[in-house]
C-alpha cells in the first residue's frame, strides 16, 4: 500500500479520515439534540466521541509506525513543521476572538452602557455606571466577588512558565542523548501541568461556591473569564495528554538526538499554551 | 513522462468503486470530488435562489411564508459561500497546484482526503435543518444575534455545521500552505510561481486567520443560546454589535478569499489566449498581497449604519477606497496583457473576459457602497445585492467556469463542445445581467433586500430580474450537458492543449498520470 514518489512518502489511501468524519458528525448530532433537549442526544454524541478517539488512536498508530520505520524524509519532516506551525497560528486566532470580545467589551460596550455614549445610557439603562469588572446592568446572576489574582493563578502561572523551562531541558537531553534525564524532565513537566490543571479545578470550585458567586452567567464578565480560561484549561488537557504519549514514546527508545519531530511539535504546542495563559493571567486576571 | 508509465501507477495502487473515492489520498481524485461536491452544492443553492425569485416575481406573497422565505436567503449564502464557491477553489488547487510546482502531490495527502471528507456531512447538516422543527435557519447567512438566537431547533446545527466547515477549510488551506512552501521542483522560485498559486498561497494565509475568528464568533452565540453567556447581550454587559465586528473580521478577509483565487485563474487564462506573457508580474502578486493585508482593516464597512463612532466610520471608509489601488493594478495588468496581443476568444477566455469587465463594474458599486454617507441610503438594499453579486456571481463563479473549460481538456483528456461552451458563455452573460443590473435600480430606489413582499413600483424591474434569474439558473443545465459530454468522450486534446499556454501542467500528458511528477522537474 506505500511508495515513494521521488523520495516524498505519498500514502495511498487511508481509512482514517472518514472514520474520523463520521465521529465528528454523529458527536456533532448527539450534541445538538441534546442542546435541544433530546434525551439520547449526550449518547450519541458519546458514541462520536468514542468513534473519533479510535481514529486518534488508529491515525496517529499508522504514523508513528511510518515514522519508526524511516518512511519519511526531511522534506517530510518540513511538511509536518509547517504543518504544526500554521495550525498553531490558527488556534492563535481562535484564541484572538475572545481576546477581542474581552477587549471590545472594556474598551467599547461597557463604557456605551455606562454612559460614554448618552443615548445608550439614557434609552436602554439609565442609571447603570460602567465598571470592570461586571455583570451588567441587569445584574445577570447576581453579585460577586473576585478571584484573588496572586493566589492561585499567580501559583499557576509560575507553574506553567516552569513547566516551558522543564520540556527545554528534555529537549536538551534529547539533543545530548541522554534518554534518563529526558524522561525525568518529560515526567516533571506533565507533573507541572497535571498540577496547574488541579489548581484550575479547585479555582472553578472556588469560584461557583456561594462565597464567589462568579459563574459563566455573571454578565460579560463571567463570560469572557470562563470562557477564555475555559478553553485554555481544554488546550491545557490537550496538550497533557500529549505530552504523555510523547513520553511513552520517549520511554520506549522512539527519537533520535536530531530526528525527533512529534516532541518538538508537542513542545511548540506547550509553549503556545504557556503563552495564552499569560495573556490570560494579565488581560483576565490582573488588569 | 509518458502516459503508459502512467497508466501502470494508475492501475497499481488504488482500490476499485466507490472506496476508492471514499479512501483516496490522490490530489487529483480529492480535486474531483471537491469539483463534484460543488456542482452539486451549486444546484441545491441555485434551487433555492429560484425559489426567492419566484416568490419575488410579483409584488405580495404568492408562493412561499415569509419564514420560509428567509430561510431560503439564509441557506442560500451559506450554501453558496461555504458549499459551492470555497469548494470549488480548493478543488482547482488540488488538480493544479501540484501539477503548477512540480510536486508528486500535496504535503499532507491523508490530512487532505479528511479536509473533503468532512464537507460533505457538514452540507448534510447544514441542509437537513430545512426539515427541523422552526425551520431552516432564516436570520441571515451572517448570523447578526439577537434575531439568530430565535432560530429553532436547527440553531445547534447551524453552529455546528459552520464549525465543520472552518475545520475542513483550515486543513485545506493549511496543506494548499505547505505544499507550495515544501514541495516545489527545484529552480520553481517563488516569484517563477503561476500566479495562481500565488493567489492560492495568500487565500490560504487568509483562510487559517480568518475561519477561526468566525468559529469563535459561532462559539460565543451558541453559549449565549444554552449556556447562559451575555457577549451578545447588553443587559450582561454585552453588545450584539460586538458579533457583527467579530463576524466581519472573519467575514471582509472571506470576500477576498472567494475572489483571490478567481484572480489566478484569469491571470493563467488571459496570456495564454492573449499570446503573450503576463503584464507585470510582480505588480500581480504584491497586489495581492496588498488586498490580502487591506481585507483585515476594512469590516466595519459592512456596518456602517450600526452606529459606529465617526472616527470609525471614517477609517473604514478611506481604508475600504485603498482596496480599488491595488485590484485597479489588477484590471490595468491584465489589459495591458492583451494590447496588442494575438488574441483568439475560446470558451475559457470568454469567460475570463466577461470576468474582467462584470467584476470591475461589482468593483465600481462597492466603490460607492464604501463611501459612508452614500452608504446610509444603499444599506441592505438591492443595490448591496447587485453589488455582491456581480463580484461574486460573474466574478468568481465565471472564473470557475473559466477554469473549468481550460483545464478540463488536461484533467479529461477530451476536448469539450466549443460551440456549446460559446453557448454557454452568451447565454450566462446575457441573462446574468438581466437578472442583477436591474437589481441595482432597485436598491437605489429603496426596495431592501430579505423582504418576501415590495412596493408595487418595484414590481416591473423584479420581474425582469426574476425572468433572467430563471433563465440563468436553466443553462447552468448546459453547463452540466457540456462536462458531462467532455468526460464522456469527444476530440483527443493534445498535451499542451492551448497554443499559448505556459507552465509545467501543460508539460504532462492528457489527462495526466495518477502521479504527476514522481521525478521534480528541472525549472529554468
Amino acid at each position: 500500500m506505500t511508495s515513494t514518489s521521488g523520495g516524498y512518502y505519498v500514502p495511498h489511501g487511508s481509512h482514517w479520515p472518514i472514520i474520523g468524519s463520521i465521529g465528528l458528525f454523529v458527536m456533532l448530532q448527539g450534541f445538538g439534540n441534546y442542546l435541544n433537549g433530546d434525551g439520547i442526544g449526550g449518547t450519541i454524541m458519546l458514541v462520536g466521541f468514542l468513534i473519533l478517539l479510535v481514529m486518534v488512536f488508529g491515525w496517529f498508530r499508522v504514523v508513528i509506525n511510518e515514522s519508526e520505520a524511516g518512511t519519511y524524509n526531511t522534506q517530510v519532516d518540513r511538511s509536518f513543521r509547517w504543518g504544526m506551525s500554521w495550525f498553531i497560528f490558527s488556534e492563535v486566532m481562535f484564541f484572538a476572538a475572545f481576546f477581542g470580545a474581552l477587549y471590545y467589551a472594556r474598551v467599547f460596550s461597557v463604557p456605551w452602557l455606562g454612559g460614554a455614549d448618552p443615548g445608550t445610557n439614557e434609552v436602554l439603562w439609565s442609571g447603570f455606571e460602567a465598571a470592570w469588572p461586571t455583570n451588567g446592568p441587569a445584574q445577570l446572576g447576581g453579585e460577586f466577588n473576585l478571584l484573588d489574582p496572586w493566589k492561585i493563578p499567580a501559583l499557576n502561572t509560575l507553574l506553567l512558565l516552569s513547566s516551558g523551562v522543564t520540556i527545554t531541558l528534555a529537549h536538551w537531553a534529547l539533543k545530548k542523548g541522554n534518554r534518563g534525564a529526558l524522561v525525568m524532565w518529560m515526567l516533571a513537566t506533565i507533573a507541572l501541568g497535571a498540577t496547574f490543571l488541579g489548581f484550575q479545578v479547585y479555582e472553578y470550585q472556588e469560584a461557583y461556591s456561594s462565597h464567589y458567586n462568579l459563574t459563566l452567567e455573571s454578565g460579560i464578565y463571567g463570560s469572557t473569564f470562563f470562557m477564555l480560561t475555559g478553553f485554555h484549561g481544554m488546550h491545557v488537557t490537550l496538550g497533557t495528554i500529549m505530552l504523555i504519549v510523547i513520553t511513552l514514546r520517549c520511554m520506549k527508545g522512539h527519537f533520535t538526538a536530531d530526528r525527533h519531530f512529534a516532541f518538538e511539535a508537542v513542545a511548540w504546542y506547550w509553549h503556545f499554551v504557556d503563552v495564552v495563559w499569560l495573556g490570560l493571567f494579565i488581560f483576565v486576571y490582573l488588569l | 513522462m509518458s502516459t503508459a508509465t502512467a497508466h501502470d501507477t494508475h492501475h497499481e495502487h488504488h482500490p476499485g468503486g466507490l472506496l476508492r473515492w471514499v479512501f483516496t489520498t490522490n490530489h487529483k481524485d480529492i480535486g474531483t470530488l471537491y469539483l463534484i461536491f460543488s456542482l452539486v452544492m451549486l444546484f441545491i443553492g441555485g434551487a433555492m435562489a429560484m425559489v426567492i425569485r419566484a416568490e419575488l416575481y410579483q409584488p405580495g406573497l404568492q408562493f412561499v411564508d415569509p419564514q420560509f422565505f428567509n430561510s431560503m436567503t439564509t441557506m442560500h449564502a451559506l450554501i453558496m459561500v461555504f458549499g459551492a464557491i470555497m469548494p470549488a477553489f480548493v478543488g482547482l488547487a488540488n488538480w493544479l497546484i501540484p501539477m503548477m510546482i512540480g510536486a508528486p502531490d500535496m504535503a499532507l495527502p491523508r490530512m487532505n482526503n479528511w479536509s473533503f471528507w468532512i464537507l460533505p456531512f457538514a452540507g448534510l447538516m447544514l441542509v437537513s435543518t430545512l426539515f427541523m422543527e422552526g425551520g431552516a435557519p432564516a436570520g441571515g447567512w451572517t448570523m447578526y444575534p439577537p434575531l439568530v438566537l430565535q432560530t429553532g431547533d436547527a440553531f445547534p446545527f447551524l453552529i455546528f455545521s459552520v464549525h465543520l466547515l472552518g475545520i475542513s477549510s483550515i486543513m485545506g488551506a493549511i496543506n494548499i500552505i505547505v505544499t507550495i512552501v515544501n514541495m516545489r521542483a527545484p529552480g520553481m522560485t517563488l516569484m517563477k510561481m503561476p500566479l495562481f498559486v500565488w493567489t492560492w498561497l495568500i487565500t490560504a494565509y487568509l483562510l487559517i486567520a480568518v475561519m477561526p475568528v468566525l468559529a469563535g464568533a459561532v462559539t460565543m452565540l451558541l453559549t449565549d443560546r444554552f449556556f447562559g453567556t451575555s457577549f451578545f447581550s447588553a443587559a450582561g454587559g454585552g453588545d450584539p454589535v460586538m458579533f457583527q465586528h467579530i463576524f466581519w473580521f472573519f467575514g471582509h478577509p472571506e470576500v477576498y478569499i472567494m475572489i483571490l483565487p478567481a484572480f489566478g485563474v484569469v491571470s493563467q487564462i488571459i496570456p495564454t489566449f492573449a499570446r503573450k506573457r503576463l503584464f507585470g508580474y510582480s505588480s500581480m502578486v504584491y497586489a495581492t498581497a496588498s488586498i490580502a493585508f487591506l481585507s483585515f482593516i476594512v469590516w466595519a464597512h459592512h456596518m456602517f449604519t450600526v452606529g459606529m463612532p465617526l472616527t470609525g466610520e471614517l477609517f473604514f471608509m478611506y481604508a475600504t477606497m485603498l482596496i480599488a489601488v491595488p485590484t485597479g493594478v489588477k484590471v490595468f495588468n491584465w489589459v495591458s496583457t492583451m494590447w496588442k496581443g494575438a488574441m483568439t476568444f475560446e470558451t475559457p477566455m470568454l469567460f475570463a473576459l466577461g470576468f474582467v469587465v462584470m467584476f470591475t463594474i461589482g468593483g465600481f458599486s462597492g466603490l460607492m457602497l464604501a463611501i459612508t454617507p452614500i452608504d446610509f441610503q444603499y444599506h441592505d438594499t438591492y443595490f448591496v445585492v447587485a453589488h455582491f453579486h456581480y463580484v461574486l456571481v460573474t466574478g468568481s463563479l465565471f472564473s470557475l467556469f473559466a477554469a473549468a473549460y481550460y483545464w478540463l481538456p488536461k484533467w479529461t483528456g477530451n476536448m469539450y463542445d466549443e460551440k456549446l461552451g460559446k453557448l454557454h458563455f452568451w447565454l450566462s452573460t446575457i441573462f446574468v445581467n438581466i437578472l442583477f443590473f436591474p437589481q441595482h435600480f432597485l436598491g437605489l430606489a429603496g426596495m431592501p433586500r430579505r423582504i418576501p413582499d415590495y412596493s408595487v413600483q418595484f414590481a416591473e424591474f423584479n420581474q425582469i430580474s426574476s425572468l433572467g434569474g430563471f433563465a440563468f439558473g436553466l443553462t447552468q443545465l448546459l453547463f452540466v450537458y457540456i462536462i458531462w459530454k467532455t468526460v464522456r468522450g469527444g476530440a483527443k486534446a493534445t498535451d499542451r492543449v492551448w497554443e499559448g499556454a505556459e507552465g509545467l501542467e501543460w508539460t504532462l500528458s492528457s489527462p495526466p498520470p495518477y502521479h504527476s511528477f514522481e521525478t521534480a522537474p528541472e525549472v529554468k
